[in-house]
């Protein structure tokens, strides 16, 4: 598809996806693809560490977690606004995964999936114990969502219906994916692309591949933050399960099935797997059944995912779009 | 003084458990460079399979403990033949995802067929004995000692056997050992399977003195990989002695110090030896 | 002096064996330096403790009179040093243009906020990125296969792709393992006119290489190591006529092409 086809179709997607409120008002299936909205980013943000600089990264649940409760806390115990918690707990889960990427990154392939998977669980364990902060197994309750955003004519924006909700994790989806995508695309993004292809010449080119690496997982832990942030007002209740590692499965898959090292794959993958089964009313257990076994299918026959496959039977590679523009 | 003895025997016992699954994770992960990741779902289902036994057609302890060996090593090498070879070309991190789908296979088939019930393993040996002044299971002790059994005849195995020197061939030259004629196929299926069995060996041996639940396998599963981190990955005596270590550590740290923190234990003993000492004990220099 | 880079009393051991022993050389400004030698004599190995893919157990390495001993790869990059691999090393799920672009990151200097701001300074990274890449695209004789995958690309294209990554770094020294490994007797005589353009670059080459009459003609000097240890060193001539060297071949060397 060329570049003006490529822009209608993005504008067109954009139509639908901000007249949907307006027309679907079920609140069953409202609620479906806010979830699918705030996975999406979770999975991008996963993206960014597994498809693009090639580590396997299982610790992805217990940062979302850590947006999550760092939000919930500031705004319960110092009832920080929604709008400054936001970022704030995002650069924590960022810091944090800055923190754990020091000595993480030191290792490779399955030790550093074993690493992080342990680490992950090391935080769920710490946020399911420490009662006195996290009110641990109980959990936290009434979480606000965002405050109003006061507007120049006199009145504001508030955030009490769905559909305003949606939007704001609408508006939010599409920031993570601009922003991800001018990091992809830009030469930080290439130095991602050449660790996860070649470690070794990578350095042997010069790039430092530590800090490559650091990098590439802070800003994915960032973005898992504010995904957690996001659900932790959107649900306004946290329990330690969220930083469980069967969150960071759960975005392995969306990822993976979705197209891993692409930037539509993961929200594909997102809004396949979290609306389908809930469409089709599959009971829980069967649904991991299946996404175990469409992931052993996917990872051998499609490694590269539904978006992966698609561009492979159009046969042809895709070309660096900021070229053509710069 | 006697809780002193007490957490010790805990710990051989579990050190013992642990050295037996994260033998046969160290020999599938020396042979064919897989993270075999669902192992501890195996053994999980070898425990569900003598359950199912020993219950329903009321085997013998011992003859349930062979027939689980014997179905899991099936399982081990269909996997392998299945899910494994296909990615033998494919970059590592393939195979690793692979087991991530392959567990949340084995986990939520062991829910639908099993249910959510935690269930309890008879066992003829549960009578307590005592040994200076502790008490103790006999079943706990069993343990130790089958363990011990199966470690030895798998050294044997190994060392003496015709089949055990094509393995440890395949496993320092796979190109070597296919110019003399060995089939790497029939040696990594063969390896897989020995490794399953070697884990439902300890999943029955261990299952009476726990409880039996579709999530079991999640923890041992961890604490293998931990136990072949810290051993070395590949390295049959750092499996062993890695076992031995953890199994004391927790059993120690978790009496004394804490029972709510003791998975924490294995994990931060983990994240240490991934930062300061990759290769593990018994593992190969990378620098 | 003139003297790009100097090795002093390298020594690198694995458990008991002694790979590299004592070895002392250097390399002059704007030569090219063959290093040759039996298989398992450890050229390698001394490539790999000159660029800091390994560390020595003993001695040090100096390049433009700064010592580098143990740095990393990354950084002798940087300062100026670049290689090839014996075995050739490219990021093979890009296109032959995406692999020189990324080669060229060690001469860039945007970071994460130019990327996101699109800033002044990014602009200009990524236009140098592309002309420094379609330079050496020219240069390597790769231009038709520009938006190629490098996995695709025949094997005479790769090798001139590895030799491509290395000097995308604007190094002043280039090392290369094999650049002729696997090919035939028409694509090693454009290899070594290749390399000998680099050579008028004003780039030194320290060159690693079996084929014994591309060395004769190519080198300036040269060093052979057998076991590790150097057993001579001096022109082309005066190193053929060695009786050390001739034994360590065993005849094999001289008659070989």
């Amino acid at each position: 598809m060329n570049w003006m086809g490529r822009k209608w179709l993005i504008l067109t997607i954009l139509v639908i996806a901000v007249i949907i409120p307006q027309v679907v008002t079920n609140k069953y299936y409202m609620n479906i693809l806010i979830m699918s909205g705030i996975w999406s980013i979770v999975a991008l943000s996963l993206n960014l560490i597994l498809g693009y600089t090639g580590q396997v990264n299982l610790a992805h649940g217990a940062f979302f977690g850590i947006g999550a409760y760092a939000s919930a806390l500031l705004m319960l115990k110092l009832n920080m606004s929604f709008w400054f918690a936001l970022p704030l707990a995002a650069a924590i889960a960022g810091f944090f995964g800055f923190l754990i990427g020091l000595p993480a990154l030191r290792t490779r392939g399955s030790y550093f999936a074993i690493g992080t998977l342990c680490f992950n669980i090391i935080v769920t364990l710490i946020v399911d114990r420490w009662e006195g902060v996290t009110e641990g197994a109980r959990g936290l309750m009434g979480i606000p969502g965002p405050g109003p955003i006061p507007l120049p004519w006199g009145s504001e924006i508030t955030f009490k219906t769905m559909a305003a909700q949606y939007y704001l994790v609408l508006c939010f989806l599409i920031l993570t994916i601009f922003v991800l995508r001018r990091i992809i695309q830009s030469l930080v993004g290439r130095t991602f692309r050449a660790i996860r292809g070649n470690e070794e010449l990578a350095e042997a080119v010069g790039i430092h591949a530590m800090r490559t690496k650091i990098l590439s997982f802070t800003v994915s832990c960032f973005f898992a933050g504010v995904g957690g942030v996001l659900y932790a007002s959107y649900i306004g209740f946290l329990s330690p399960e969220i930083t469980d590692y069967h969150v960071s499965f759960d975005a392995l898959i969306y990822v993976m099935i979705g197209g891993v090292g692409t930037i539509v794959g993961p929200i594909i993958g997102t809004l396949l797997i979290v609306t389908i089964p809930e469409t089709l009313h599959i009971a829980a257990e069967f649904r991991l059944l299946l996404y175990g076994l469409i992931l052993i299918v996917m990872i051998i026959y499609l490694p590269r995912g539904i978006v992966g496959w698609v561009k492979d039977l159009k046969g042809k590679r895709r070309q660096e779009v900021a070229w053509e523009k710069s | 003084m006697v809780l002193f003895f007490q957490q010790l025997v805990n710990g051989i016992m579990l050190g013992a458990a642990y050295s037996l699954v994260a033998l046969g994770l160290t020999l599938i992960y020396g042979i064919l460079h897989i993270p075999n990741f669902a192992h501890g779902h195996k053994y999980m289902w070898a425990a569900f399979t003598s359950l199912f036994l020993v219950v329903n057609f009321h085997t013998n302890y011992w003859v349930s403990l062979f027939i689980a060996m014997i179905v899991l090593g099936l399982v081990g090498a269909g996997v392998e033949r299945l899910v494994y070879r296909p990615l033998r070309n494919a970059p590592h991190v393939n195979s690793f995802i692979a087991a991530i789908g392959l567990l949340l296979f084995l986990e939520s088939l062991s829910l639908i067929v099993w249910g959510a019930d935690f269930r309890r393993f008879p066992s003829l040996y549960d009578k307590p004995i005592h040994i200076f002044g502790v008490a103790i299971t006999l079943q706990r002790l069993l343990v130790i000692v089958a363990a011990a059994l199966f470690i030895i005849l798998l050294q044997l195995f190994i060392k003496r056997t015709w089949l055990g020197a094509t393995i440890e061939a395949v496993a320092q030259n796979p190109e070597g050992a296919q110019l003399v004629g060995i089939s790497i196929d029939r040696v990594s299926s063969l390896t897989f399977g020995i490794g399953t069995a070697l884990a439902a060996a300890a999943a029955t041996l261990i299952a009476p003195v726990f409880l039996v639940y579709p999530t079991m396998g999640s923890m041992p599963n961890l604490k293998a990989f931990v136990v072949i981190i810290i051993g070395g990955m590949g390295s049959i005596p750092g499996a062993v002695i890695g076992g031995f270590m953890l199994g004391l550590i927790e059993a120690l740290g978790g009496g004394y110090i804490s029972t709510d923190y003791k998975d924490l234990f294995a994990f931060g003993a983990l994240v240490t030896f991934l930062t300061l000492r990759p290769m593990g004990l018994f593992g190969k220099e990378v620098r | 002096m003139g003297e790009i880079l100097t090795v002093q009393g390298l020594t690198r051991h694995f458990g008991g064996l002694a790979a590299v022993t004592d070895l002392s050389f250097d390399v002059r400004a704007g030569e090219i330096l063959s290093l040759i030698g039996p298989n398992g004599a450890g050229k390698t190995t001394v490539f790999n403790l000159i660029t800091g893919t390994l560390l020595p157990t003993r001695g040090k390495v100096f390049f433009q009179d700064h010592e580098i001993t143990g740095l990393r790869p990354h950084q002798t990059t940087s300062f100026g040093i670049a290689r090839t691999f014996q075995t050739t090393s490219l990021f093979y799920d890009e296109t032959v243009m995406d692999n020189l672009i990324v080669s060229y990151h060690c001469r860039t200097r945007m970071g994460l906020w130019d990327a996101l701001f699109h800033t002044g300074r990014s602009r200009a990274d990524e236009r140098q990125s592309r002309q420094k890449a379609e330079e050496i695209l020219e240069l390597i004789g790769l231009q038709d296969r520009a938006w190629e995958l490098a996995r695709n690309i025949p094997q005479e294209s790769q090798k001139r792709l590895a030799l491509g990554l290395a000097l995308v770094t604007e190094p002043k020294l280039l090392l290369l393992d094999e650049p002729t490994g696997g090919l035939t007797e028409e694509e090693n005589i454009s290899m070594m006119a290749l390399i000998q353009r680099v050579r008028t670059r004003g780039i030194t080459i320290l060159l690693i290489e079996h084929k014994m009459k591309i060395v004769m003609n190519i080198s300036d000097r040269i060093v052979v190591l057998n076991y590790g240890e150097k057993i001579a060193d001096g022109s082309p001539q005066e190193v053929g006529n060695n009786s050390a060297v001739i034994e360590a071949y065993l005849g094999a060397g001289y008659a070989e092409t």
